[in-house]
């Protein structure tokens, strides 16, 4: 399936731009959004809910819907722009070279097909199977997912599965043409804990033996800890850091990252009081600060923050963080005190 | 599958027994007495008393219930007051005209109607869609007497055109009534045809958009479908399931329907049957053509129901 490997990075972001247009506003839901997944790792991006995500991967994929556009950028899958590519060419992508798995694996199946035909779809139009071979190839997929009988499976619609299993059969469908780049959109956050668990052992085994890249969309930095090599965090469709994940959370740099850090229940010591959270609440696309976009909500923020909007700097270790604290034109305290429980 | 269509028969008997109640009352709700009515105003008493003795009337209503009941499971509807023949015999045969009419009518209604919602749903807010949602209100809104009557005057009679429009010199290209040969057939089905047709598109329209905005449809786009199969395979199967319902129904309306298009095209179907039986007011005729109705709309709504089995596997009808 590869072409030769000239290319380091399986997906580079560049500054991706997808904006949402009503009748007279653009709501800029990714603004500027810059990242790698090297060969074979995992990328986690972690964000709250709006900080654009969700539209970054389906931006990747190319399946961003009216009203909304992609507006800038450059998505660079293997070394070629995905931008550029013809719509013909990009359905040849999708579920074959680049996967996804959606977050509601109870309404991502379709009600009225059995799971084999489901499953059989990928094969019949990415490498033109029969319909039987197909079937056959399905029965496979089950199994290495880990779904106990798997012939009897093929044969029932999504409404004889549990959400685990559907999720299952999510992945097997990403998974069904080898794909080299998976993007699991919160594959976990419907599903109940010992599932999830389940569910990311398996992305991760089901890696180390297909050798793809994975990018991971959640919000629980726990999961992040447990299975990304490197981490985007989001904040208002920008990324405001992204580290390779020791130093993220050994080091943790962006005062949103530190808030966000704080925010987890340690889970070695009882807490007494309440949780720290971060105030305030992520501001409406339509009124985004001219400033830094955290500026409203950050304890550090000076009058520089608020007017102008730092640049994304990139240190020796290729580490990224965006936040003027960590220029030399910041006017605020230099000796803060940043530290995280632990 | 053969057990619940089994269970699904044996439901349709209280349907039935209730359909018959009416049906049998009907005779009785009529202010006045029924055997004066149907002798006519002018009739001398000895006739009317002779006609009731006839249908019964002086026995008590459970008697004469249950005496109408058994003479209609065993097929005897009564007979004709007009022409005296067997009620059965009278809708025999414009039975199958009418159900044939309803039926063609259905067909084209679907064909268009879901073929119009279809292209107005995945090309929501165009031209084209805005086009069909306002052919599809005036479908909805014209009386089909109204509509029969035009298609007549333009199709069937032709109209005093103008000489230099090209090729419409002679619009009189169908019959304008009778029933039988494709020349007959097109104007009534059109006529019948169109309001369901623009019912339907509605429908299709409005639950297709639903469909296409769920996640499976999603799914179906990021594992490279193309599109046209994304619509006819993912999306259209689910979006025909509240459509099924309505054709069903609509089916119903039809054969309602069919009382004024074969009124209109002199087309010897029930309907006309029953206009001309209650202007005789010939009862036997009348409650025999109703209670055929009635079955045949109660059939046509387990059909619909079967076919939701082929449509939504989560209907589990055993």
């Amino acid at each position: 399936m590869g072409k030769p490997n000239s290319y380091e990075n399986i997906l580079e972001i560049k500054n991706l731009q997808t904006s949402f247009f009503t009748k007279d506003l653009e709501l800029k839901a990714v603004d500027g959004v810059s990242f790698t997944i090297p060969k074979q790792k995992t990328l986690g991006v972690v964000g709250e809910s709006g900080s654009g995500k969700s539209i970054t991967s389906l931006s990747i994929l190319r399946l961003i819907e009216e009203p909304g556009k992609i507006v800038g950028g450059e998505i660079l899958f293997k070394g070629e722009n995905l931008l550029k590519k013809k719509e013909s060419e990009m359905r040849n992508i999708r579920g074959n070279e680049i996967s996804m798995i959606f977050q509601e694996p109870m309404t991502s199946l379709n009600p009225t097909l059995t799971i084999g035909e489901q499953i059989g779809e990928s094969f019949r139009i990415h490498q033109g199977l029969s319909k039987k071979e197909a079937l056959k190839k399905s029965v496979e997929m089950l199994e290495l997912v880990g779904i106990p009988s798997p012939k009897k499976r093929v044969k029932q619609y999504p409404y004889e599965l549990s959400g685990g299993m559907r999720q299952r059969v999510m992945i097997a469908i990403a998974l069904a043409c080898n794909p080299n780049l998976l993007i699991a959109d919160e594959p976990t956050t419907a599903l109940d804990v010992t599932i999830q668990a389940q569910i990311l052992d398996l992305i991760k085994n089901l890696q180390e033996q297909l050798g793809m890249g994975v990018l991971l969309i959640t919000h629980d930095l726990g999961v992040v800890a447990e299975s990304c090599d490197v981490v985007a965090v989001m904040y208002c469709g920008q990324v405001v850091e992204y580290a390779d994940v020791k130093t993220l959370f050994k080091e943790p740099k962006h005062p949103y990252t530190i808030g966000l850090m704080k925010s987890i229940p340690p889970h070695d010591q009882d807490i007494e009081g309440d949780l720290e959270v971060i105030k305030g609440a992520v501001p409406s696309p339509a009124e985004m600060p001219t400033g830094c976009r955290f500026a409203p909500r950050c304890p550090f923020a000076t009058e520089l923050c608020k007017t102008k909007m730092p640049e994304l700097q990139t240190d020796e270790n290729g580490n990224q963080i965006r936040c003027w604290m960590h220029t030399d034109e910041w006017d605020g305290v230099k000796d803060r005190e940043v530290t995280v429980h632990g | 599958m053969i057990q619940y269509i089994v269970r699904r028969i044996l439901q349709t008997i209280p349907v039935l027994i209730g359909v018959s109640i009416l049906v049998f009352s009907m005779m009785h709700l009529v202010p006045g007495d029924p055997a004066q009515i149907m002798a006519g105003e002018s009739a001398p008493q000895e006739q009317v008393d002779n006609l009731r003795e006839r249908l019964g009337l002086n026995d008590p209503l459970p008697v004469q219930y249950f005496t109408y009941v058994s003479n209609v499971v065993q097929g005897d509807l009564g007979n004709s007051i007009r022409s005296g023949r067997d009620v059965g015999d009278e809708i025999g045969s414009r039975f199958w005209v009418t159900v044939e009419l309803a039926f063609y009518s259905t067909i084209l209604a679907v064909f268009i109607g879901i073929i119009a919602g279809v292209i107005s749903a995945t090309k929501r807010n165009s031209f084209a869609d805005t086009g069909i949602m306002i052919v599809a209100l005036f479908g909805l809104s014209m009386p089909n007497f109204w509509l029969g009557l035009m298609l007549i005057q333009w199709f069937a009679i032709g109209m005093d055109l103008p000489s230099w429009i090209p090729f419409l010199e002679n619009t009189s290209w169908f019959k304008p009534s009778g029933w039988g040969s494709f020349s007959q057939i097109v104007l009534p089905v059109i006529t019948l045809g169109t309001g369901s047709a623009a019912i339907i598109a509605r429908m299709t329209r409005s639950s297709m958009l639903d469909v296409i905005g769920q996640d499976y449809i999603r799914t179906a786009r990021a594992k490279g479908v193309k599109e046209r199969i994304v619509i006819y395979r993912h999306a259209l199967k689910n979006a025909l399931i509240p459509v099924v319902t309505v054709v069903g129904l609509q089916f119903g309306g039809l054969l309602g329907g069919a009382v004024l298009t074969e009124t209109v095209f002199a087309i010897n179907g029930m309907g006309r049957l029953v206009i001309d039986s209650i202007s005789a007011r010939d009862f036997p005729v009348v409650q025999g053509t109703i209670l055929v109705t009635a079955l045949l709309f109660v059939f046509v709504n387990l059909l619909v129901d079967i076919a939701y089995k082929f449509l939504n596997k989560r209907i589990d009808l055993d």
